[in-house]
């Protein structure tokens, strides 16, 4: 047995789940899928006294159209917001981001909450979720409050939920408009962490000018980014105007934290992020204009 | 740090156990189970080796604990094909394409292949290629994998057991 002992708690509401997290104080972790969390406790990087196991609370799992909002349940996996038709009508950006996501074995287990939590800026979903503006859904047993996805990740692994919160769903925006998505990434082997990567939403009007864009990055922060001065630059443009390379050097500037290792520098993972935002912009505003 | 008991069905057998909540599902399954088929290789999720399927579903089973599986229903490589029934076709595809060298990687393919043609009984190419990439093999090369999925699928699977 390679982790430390940790007592085991499996909730089977998010009342209870919330009441144990109060209760255990900080020594307290959520288990969610455990893709992220079991590497990290079998190679001793993390050790908790405690370990919610949130597996069993079956109302943090589900799919679930709001109005203009696409619900996604905390505890939902991968593998089922991959087959759900109803994500792919209203947010396809994430049907299409989830292959990406490790290898089928482990979709099997992640959940759509374990990622958003864990705020890994290299991983798909809280790249998504900051870059459509997604509303996050947290409990505990002071009551529930909901968090802007511009609020939510704080830092690396680091995002600005209390120890005693739970995430409990997601709340992505859909997009009704003629809008296209696209998600590009570079990586070593199909299923890593990308070297860098984009996602890509445009909406145009009837007139063909970009309504709305988004943009957000993988890999290239110690937090999931956002291009903001590329979104700003583009909007009320005519999509046959913008270069997809200008969108692509656009996005990098003012990155300031750019990760580094043996993969590749700084450097080389911002020309690969340009090129990356260039494809998915290119491949986005094409479907927009084509619907 | 207290025990808990946990049953599991495992290739049909249901199992009751106390465990301590760090045990995985790997260990209880070679150590409390005896079933050594299941293979631990890098035990972080990276090699898939130690792949089993549970309620279905190919999982790594050094990345869940032993108590996640309570009340699940297990089947792991010892469980894929019956002693009185021989190989099953992926296994036979996997002889037949020298699928496996060493053997240490066998029962992660094994299973996942399994559980993918289950799922997608008339794969492309690139589909078998991103099914295979989930799991690590240090000596056979993929080729004979890749030929061996190639051919199971077109096999089909054999007739259900009566």
């Amino acid at each position: 047995m390679k982790p430390a002992s940790f007592e085991y708690h499996a909730p089977e509401t998010a009342a209870d789940a919330a009441r144990l997290l109060a209760a255990l104080g900080d020594g307290a972790k959520v288990l969610a899928g455990g893709q992220s969390l079991v590497p990290m406790l079998a190679l001793r990087l993390a050790v908790f006294e405690h370990l919610v196991d949130i597996g069993r609370v079956s109302e943090l799992q589900g799919i679930e159209r709001r109005d203009d909002e696409l619900w996604i349940g905390a505890g939902t996996t991968h593998a089922r917001i991959e087959a759900s038709a109803e994500v792919a009508s209203a947010v396809p950006v994430l049907t299409r981001a989830t292959p990406f996501i490790g290898h089928f074995q482990i979709r099997n287990r992640g959940t759509l909450g374990g990622s958003i939590a864990h705020a890994d800026p290299a991983a798909e979903y809280p790249a998504v979720a900051l870059a459509l503006d997604a509303r996050m859904h947290v409990t505990s047993s002071k009551g529930g409050r909901t968090i802007a996805a511009r609020d939510f990740f704080d830092g690396l692994w680091t995002t600005t939920m209390e120890p005693d919160e739970l995430l409990v769903g997601v709340s992505f925006p859909v997009w009704n408009g003629r809008s296209g998505f696209a998600v590009e990434e570079l990586a070593r082997r199909h299923g890593d962490f990308a070297i860098a990567g984009a996602i890509v939403g445009v909406e145009l009007d009837d007139a063909d000018r970009i309504r709305r864009c988004a943009i957000g990055l993988i890999g290239l922060g110690a937090k999931p980014e956002r291009a903001e001065d590329a979104e700003t630059a583009v909007a009320g443009r005519e999509v046959a105007d913008v270069e997809a390379g200008e969108v692509g050097g656009l996005a990098m500037a003012g990155l300031e934290s750019v990760p580094a290792d043996l993969h590749g520098s700084a450097e080389f993972r911002t020309r690969v992020g340009a090129e990356m935002v260039a494809r998915a912009w290119t491949m986005a505003s094409r479907e927009a204009r084509d619907e | 740090m207290s025990e808990v008991s946990v049953e599991v069905t495992v290739n049909g057998r249901r199992l009751r156990e106390t465990v301590e909540p760090r045990l995985t599902l790997a260990d209880f399954l070679r150590d409390r189970c005896r079933l050594t088929g299941t293979h631990l290789g890098c035990e972080h999720g990276v090699c898939g080796a130690c792949t089993v399927l549970v309620n279905g579903a190919a999982v790594r089973s050094c990345l869940m604990f032993a108590v996640q599986a309570d009340g699940a229903e297990v089947t792991t490589v010892e469980g894929i094909s019956s002693p009185d029934d021989g190989l099953s076709t992926v296994q036979a595809a996997f002889r037949d394409c020298h699928g496996l060298q060493c053997g240490f990687c066998t029962p992660g393919f094994v299973v996942s292949v399994t559980a993918f043609l289950r799922d997608h009984p008339s794969p492309t190419d690139a589909q078998i290629r991103e099914a295979l990439s989930g799991t690590l093999c240090r000596c056979t090369g993929y080729q004979g994998i890749f030929r061996a999925v190639r051919q199971a699928a077109t096999t089909g699977p054999r007739a259900e057991r009566s």
